[in-house]
This record gives C-alpha cells, sequence and structure tokens, in this order.
C-alpha cells in the first residue's frame, strides 16, 4: 500500500498526534503529514473532523478517523505486523483500563497543571502525582507496559517521557520526580532508547515556545 | 462456565452497568447479579475496583474488569461464538468507537449537568447542547445503519448499547425539565431506534422504568439540596 493511502492529519507539538506516528512507524506503514496550524486550522480539517474539529485525523483510503486511542486500534487492525494490542482478552481490558486511567487522570491533571498558577495549578500537581504513583505501581518489574515490546499502553503513556519535562519548565513545577517515580524513569530510558521512537520526536524548543504561549493566554501574568 | 464464575457487581440506575448486562444477555451467558449497597461501598466493589471504587465491575473466574466499555469489548472478545458486538470492519469499529467515546466524554456529562444547571439560562444553553448532540447521533445513526433497525444494522451493537442505556436517563431530564429533547421532528430515526432498542429482548429486563428513576432522581438531588451548605 503506498503512502498515498495514509495521511496524517497534525500538529507538531501534539502529543496525541505523536502516538499515532508511532504506531505507524513501529508497524512500518509509510504515510504522508500534514501539519495543521492549530491557530488557523484548515476548512480541509474541519471537514474531516467536524465534532471536534482536532487533530489527529487520520484518514485512509479517504476515510477519516479522529480520536487518538481510537485511532491506534484501528491502525492495530488494519495493519497486523508489530500487533500493539495484547492477544489475551484480559490483558486487553486491562491496557484500555490504564490507557483510559492515564487520559482522564494524568492527562487531563498535568494540563490543567501547565496552564494554571498558584492554589489551581498545586491542586493540579498534587493530581497528578496521584495518577502517577498507580501508573508507578503498573510498570514496576516491567521493561514496557506491553512485557519485553513497547506496545498500546507504552505508546498511549509515552507522552509523559517527552512532554512532562517541557511542561515542567513552561509551568515551573515538578510531576515527575525521578526518587519519587524510579520505575517510571526507567521505563522512559528504556523507551526513548528505542530508535523509532526517539526518531520522530518533535523539536523541544519550537515545543516550549508552543506551550508558553498557550499558557500566557490563559494566565497572563 | 457455571454460573457463579461470572459475577458482576452494578446497581440498577447505572447506565454504565446495563451496557455490561446487555452485552452478557447478547451472549447469553448466565451471571450472578450483585446489587452493591454503597452506603457503605462493599468489600468486593472496594477489592475489584481500588482505583475508580464504581460500579460495574465484571468478575469472570475471580478476575476483575471494570469500565462498562472495556467490559463491553472484554464480553465481544470472551465470549467470540455469540453474535457480535462490535462490527467486524475496522473502519466500522472506529466509527463506533468514535461515538462511544463522544457520549462518555461529551454527550452524557453535558445531559448529566442539565439537572444540576444553576438557573434557566444555564439550563437552557445545556439543553440546546444536548440537542445538538442529538442531531449528530441521529447523522450517525443514519450512515452506520445503511437503512437497517439499529447503529450495529440488523443487530444491536456497541454503539446501539452505550448510547441506548442513557435513554432512561434522558426521558428522566425531560420529564424533569419539561422538554422534549428526543424529537420526532428533529430526531425521528432515533425515536424509532429508541422504541426498537427498548424493546429488545436484551434490553427490556435490564432497562429501568422511568418513573422508578424519576423517583431515584429526586431522592438524589434531595441529597445533594441537604447536604450543600447555603
Amino acid at each position: 500500500m503506498g503512502s498515498e493511502d495514509v495521511k496524517l492529519f497534525n500538529f507538531h507539538a501534539s502529543p496525541f498526534g505523536q502516538r499515532v506516528i508511532w504506531a505507524l512507524k513501529l508497524k512500518g506503514v509509510d504515510y504522508e503529514c500534514i501539519e495543521e496550524d492549530i491557530f488557523n486550522k484548515s476548512n480541509l480539517l474541519l471537514e474531516l473532523n467536524p465534532v471536534h474539529k482536532k487533530v489527529p485525523v487520520l484518514v485512509h483510503c479517504n476515510k477519516p478517523i479522529a480520536e487518538s486511542l481510537v485511532i491506534l486500534e484501528y491502525i492495530d487492525e488494519t495493519w497486523k505486523q508489530y500487533p500493539l494490542m495484547p492477544q489475551n482478552p484480559y490483558q486487553r481490558a486491562h491496557a484500555r483500563f490504564w490507557a483510559n486511567f492515564a487520559e482522564h487522570k494524568l492527562l487531563v491533571a498535568a494540563r490543567i497543571a501547565r496552564l494554571s498558577s498558584e492554589e489551581e495549578q498545586e491542586k493540579a500537581v498534587n493530581e497528578a502525582r496521584e495518577a502517577m504513583e498507580k501508573i508507578e505501581e503498573e510498570i514496576k518489574g516491567k521493561k514496557f507496559f506491553g512485557g519485553d515490546k513497547i506496545g498500546y499502553l507504552d505508546i498511549v503513556i509515552g507522552w509523559i517521557s517527552y512532554w512532562i519535562p517541557v511542561w515542567e519548565e513552561v509551568g515551573s513545577m515538578k510531576i515527575l520526580d525521578p526518587l519519587k517515580f524510579p520505575a517510571i524513569n526507567a521505563w522512559i530510558t528504556n523507551f526513548l532508547s528505542h530508535p523509532t521512537i526517539n526518531d520522530t520526536l518533535p523539536q523541544r524548543d519550537k515545543m516550549v515556545v508552543y506551550y508558553h504561549s498557550r499558557r500566557k493566554e490563559v494566565s497572563p501574568s | 462456565m457455571t454460573k457463579s464464575e461470572v459475577k458482576l457487581l452494578g446497581a440498577w440506575p447505572s447506565p454504565f452497568v446495563m451496557r455490561a448486562r446487555i452485552a452478557l444477555n447478547i451472549k447469553s451467558v448466565s451471571y450472578e447479579f450483585l446489587e452493591e449497597t454503597f452506603q457503605p461501598k462493599s468489600p468486593l466493589l472496594l477489592d475489584s475496583n481500588p482505583v475508580y471504587k464504581k460500579v460495574p465491575v465484571l468478575i469472570n473466574q475471580d478476575k476483575p474488569i471494570c469500565e462498562s466499555l472495556i467490559i463491553v469489548q472484554y464480553v465481544d472478545d470472551v465470549w467470540s461464538s455469540g453474535p457480535s458486538i462490535l462490527p467486524s470492519e475496522p473502519y466500522d469499529r472506529a466509527i463506533a468507537r468514535f461515538w462511544a467515546t463522544y457520549l462518555d466524554d461529551k454527550w452524557y456529562p453535558t445531559l448529566r449537568s442539565v439537572r444540576g444547571a444553576k438557573g434557566e439560562d444555564d439550563r437552557k444553553k445545556l439543553i440546546t447542547e444536548v440537542g445538538e448532540g442529538l442531531t449528530l447521533l441521529e447523522d450517525a445513526l443514519n450512515k452506520t445503519s445503511r437503512g437497517k433497525d439499529f447503529f450495529g444494522g440488523d443487530q444491536i451493537g456497541y454503539l446501539d448499547i452505550a448510547f441506548g442505556c442513557f435513554l432512561g436517563w434522558l426521558r428522566v431530564t425531560e420529564s424533569l425539565t419539561g422538554v422534549k429533547l428526543l424529537d420526532q421532528v428533529k430526531t425521528p430515526c432515533l425515536v424509532k431506534w429508541a422504541e426498537r432498542f427498548c424493546a429488545h429482548g436484551a434490553v427490556k429486563d435490564v432497562m429501568p422504568q422511568t418513573e422508578k428513576l424519576v423517583e431515584f432522581a429526586k431522592m438524589l438531588m434531595a441529597k445533594m439540596a441537604a447536604s450543600t451548605p447555603n
């Protein structure tokens, strides 16, 4: 299947889009990446994702799919090489549970923390740390969440390896203390050492500029 | 599989619990239903769902599975010889999952907040949002059903379950606000679909009566009002 069959509408700093990139790259699927200007979204994007008007959107054979976790499962079901989801139904349920947890408890809190200040930020940082504690328990004793190989849950949670340090810098805060989260930090080292994961990371300085601008919009001080 | 091997910990008013029950019914799985007591939360609940301490929890051969949509997919995976719940094609599965996510992350939270709305303006705004969501779902039904009775086609599927479970609470909101949300004019296909869904063999015994839900909602609202300082 040629690269003209698969298009990804993305924004360079999006942790959600990054998941899709990692999944496609691990499976060796060719794709065309179309960079969207988040501040000036294209009409095409708005047509492809009219409900949320967001990136990422995967377009495969002219059919659009939105929502990164939905896209990941679609990719795994469509391209069978390098399976991402566990084979066993119980382990699949387990992976989906923690993906859901990380999304609703960790990501949401970390996002609020990077946008807010003082009391609101302190509350969000604490919530993020609490969520991180549960994830720390999950990864203990494992190289990757997927076992010996990177899998679905590694890709879903992978954003913390690269986005959390940027968000910490932008928000002048600390969520991922290496002393408190040794297992997660060991996993981060393993995860970022994987060439496919590392080679596709966006430029850090551009990300910092973007996230600073988002923070200024909300907390102009 | 003997009855006691599959247990479902739940609560009769919960739409999320209903999802699990419908899935098990579709697959004709015998299971033991355990009505959670809540005050206080049972040791079984705290043990089997320590992260959220919420129902539903499916317990299969002593292994707990939490989160309703995850349970539905698990049931579909394990009892694979029964009728399929998720569509067979990856793209159709993605569409079903997309709308189920929309329902849980956007639409249902908006519906719930109608009951707690502060002031008429706020309530009207939220009701409009619920209505806009229903218009999107009407369109989704037309696209995914391909002229058949359900989102899943001839048989109820993942998206029917994900959405249909909210019909009881949708009717409660209509009753409490006096506003018709599922409207013959705006969402005619959804109105027909709702009737078919509620009459379905896998659904009718687990869909609570609207009157009972209204009483339950009023009791909850009274409790909230009593515990909120003025």
